[in-house]
């Protein structure tokens, strides 16, 4: 079985800020993760691996700078590893982004299963992976949390309100991951030294995928960020209660009794 | 300014009933409809969901475009992205506004690229812009903390998925009336590649309008039973914080925060919550906040009304026997 599974480097989360003049984000400073979803993903693609054999291929759009984030995905297990990186890759939104990893998908050929993380940590739009699915014209499950590959087909679980539902579709497939699923597991010690010293990422770039300048980034964006802006919070009291054990449920009860 | 004709909204039904937050979008978009002159059409797909288009047109709905085909009964992408987008190529509405549920994220995401159309995810305000008609919906990134106002600069229709649990539905009208379109559903069970081999659903907890929610974090080291009592006697529900709810102690239904359930509650006792960025977006629209914590500078006392620096293991019980003496 030959399987994708598309990452995504995201900024952590909660030491992005904004600049409160210039309405720019922050990134000094600021340290970057395989997308939390991502990496939930791949560990089902692992697993699925150590059941099934097969072949396990990290693929991701973005800038060089992704390469360290690609090589631990490979120490944690992946066979492979490509980068989809070229300057006009830049500035995509969900369509484009899509796009680029459906071709990058294609020109791997034979993939089975694809792999994506139900969303990611910084924009969270859940578009990407029913994206990729169109564009290749595949059946796509989503938010999955559990899998197995029966007679050539998969089935996997998916979240819906209130409870789940099995969905069963041929190969080729791509899932979508739940955050949170499983436990990644941590890279063989052995195999990081590896991947950091000896392997080498494949980098693709437009022309190597066979695509143009119009077809990608920015330019095939149909949406845009016409600004960003801090989510204003709700002005709280902030009292803090203080005393003696009885004291504090006292007041506390005194607050809750109003809604009761 | 844009000129719009139609507003299409995606009526999400599941098990025969209507999802609370198409009826929210509903009602955001009649309010827009309202300012540019649109009709606000509902677009409903299922088996024997007839009654379902005259519940949408009591809460703002002003037409509804019905498929009713056993093969729709269930939600599938296969069969639901197809009649839906031969809908839309055919009568070319102006937005597209969907609940961001699982299902809803699941076909706008997939119908957008099909459509080749612009697509604005998880919107937690939406408006339009002054000069130009477009839509501005407001998407929260980075857990939360930052929004990002997105709008779609071309293709058509102007697609937004909707958080849910932000916008008001409209209480039922009784006397509206509008047109009900049913459409023919071409599509054979023998075209369609998926299918669903089980499917479990429980009765959907939804305490996004619970009055007062109980809410666990990390805190409690996965023993959610103060939490519980505690909600139980004061009548109210319970939730809890991301990592409760990734470690498998609790339903994703009861998380609260930015990929979880936004609260609108009157009161929310927050226990053993540090407060994340994530997190505190889905407490933001609550009255008022409790927070118990051990750590005096966790970030929750920054976004609480009342703070209690302590141990919620010895702060819960005794508050529970008080409320249960006061109770009798």
């Amino acid at each position: 079985m030959r399987m994708v599974v598309c990452v995504k480097v995201t900024p952590k989360a909660e030491q992005v800020r904004l600049d409160p003049t210039t309405k720019t984000l922050i990134r000094e400073g600021v340290e970057s993760e395989i997308n939390p979803a991502d990496k939930n993903a791949l560990e089902m693609a692992l697993n699925l691996k150590d059941k099934h054999d097969g072949e396990v291929i990290v693929l991701s759009m973005g800038p060089p700078a992704f390469e360290p984030h690609l090589k631990l995905a490979v120490a944690m297990g992946a066979d492979d590893a490509i980068l989809l990186s070229d300057r006009a890759f830049a500035g995509a939104d969900t369509y484009p982004t899509s796009f680029t990893l459906a071709m990058g998908i294609k020109k791997l050929g034979n993939v089975d299963i694809i792999f994506c993380g139900e969303g990611s940590s910084d924009a969270g739009t859940n578009q990407v992976p029913p994206g990729i699915a169109e564009w290749l014209g595949i059946p796509q499950i989503t938010f999955v949390n559990k899998v197995e590959v029966v007679d050539g087909k998969v089935r996997a679980r998916r979240t819906i309100r209130g409870g789940y539902e099995v969905v069963e579709a041929p190969l080729p497939v791509l899932l979508s991951v739940e955050l949170g699923c499983n436990t990644p597991r941590f890279p063989d010690f052995r195999r990081k030294r590896w991947a950091e010293r000896e392997f080498r990422l494949k980098v693709w770039n437009k022309n190597e995928l066979g695509v143009s300048e119009e077809q990608v980034g920015l330019k095939a964006s149909y949406t845009t960020v016409k600004e960003l802006k801090e989510a204003k919070m709700r002005e709280r009291k902030g009292e803090f209660i203080r005393g003696s054990p009885e004291q504090v449920t006292e007041k506390l009860l005194e607050i809750i009794k109003q809604y009761l | 300014m844009a000129g719009y004709k139609s507003i299409w909204v995606f009526l999400e039904q599941n098990e025969g009933v209507l999802e609370e937050v198409s009826l929210e979008v509903l009602g955001k978009a009649s309010e827009l409809a309202s300012k540019v002159g649109a009709e606000v059409t509902g677009i409903l797909l299922g088996h024997n969901v007839k009654r379902l288009a005259d519940e949408a047109i009591k809460r703002g709905a002003e037409s509804i475009i019905l498929a009713d085909s056993p093969v729709l009964e269930n939600y599938m992408t296969e069969t639901y992205t197809e009649v839906i987008a031969g809908l839309v190529k055919e009568r070319n509405p102006d937005a597209f506004i969907f609940g961001a549920t699982n299902n809803g994220v699941d076909l706008a995401g997939r119908l957008a690229v099909r459509l080749g159309a612009g697509l604005i995810a998880h919107v937690v305000e939406l408006e339009l812009e002054e000069e130009t008609g477009l839509l501005l919906g407001s998407v929260p990134g980075f857990g939360g903390s930052i929004l990002a106002v997105c709008k779609c600069v071309k293709g058509r229709p102007q697609m937004v998925t909707v958080r849910p649990g932000i916008f008001r539905a409209l209480p039922p009208d009784e006397s509206r009336k509008g047109r009900i379109e049913e459409v023919q559903v071409r599509l054979k069970p023998e075209d369609i590649k998926t299918r669903i081999v089980e499917k479990k659903v429980g009765k959907a907890i939804d305490i996004s309008k619970a009055e007062k929610v109980v809410i666990g974090g990390v805190g409690t080291g996965g023993d959610l039973s103060l939490i519980k009592r505690l909600a139980e006697l004061i009548g109210g529900e319970v939730g809890v914080t991301r990592p409760l709810s990734d470690q498998g102690i609790a339903p994703r239904d009861i998380m609260v925060g930015a990929t979880g359930v936004g609260l609108s509650s009157k009161l929310a006792i927050v226990a053993g919550v540090s407060g994340a960025a994530h997190f505190l977006s889905g407490i933001d629209k609550v009255e008022n906040v409790i927070a118990i914590n051990t750590d005096p500078d966790a970030n929750i006392f920054n976004h609480a009304d009342y703070c209690v620096v302590g141990d919620l293991f010895k702060i819960m019980p005794e508050l529970i026997k008080r409320i249960e003496s006061l109770k009798g």
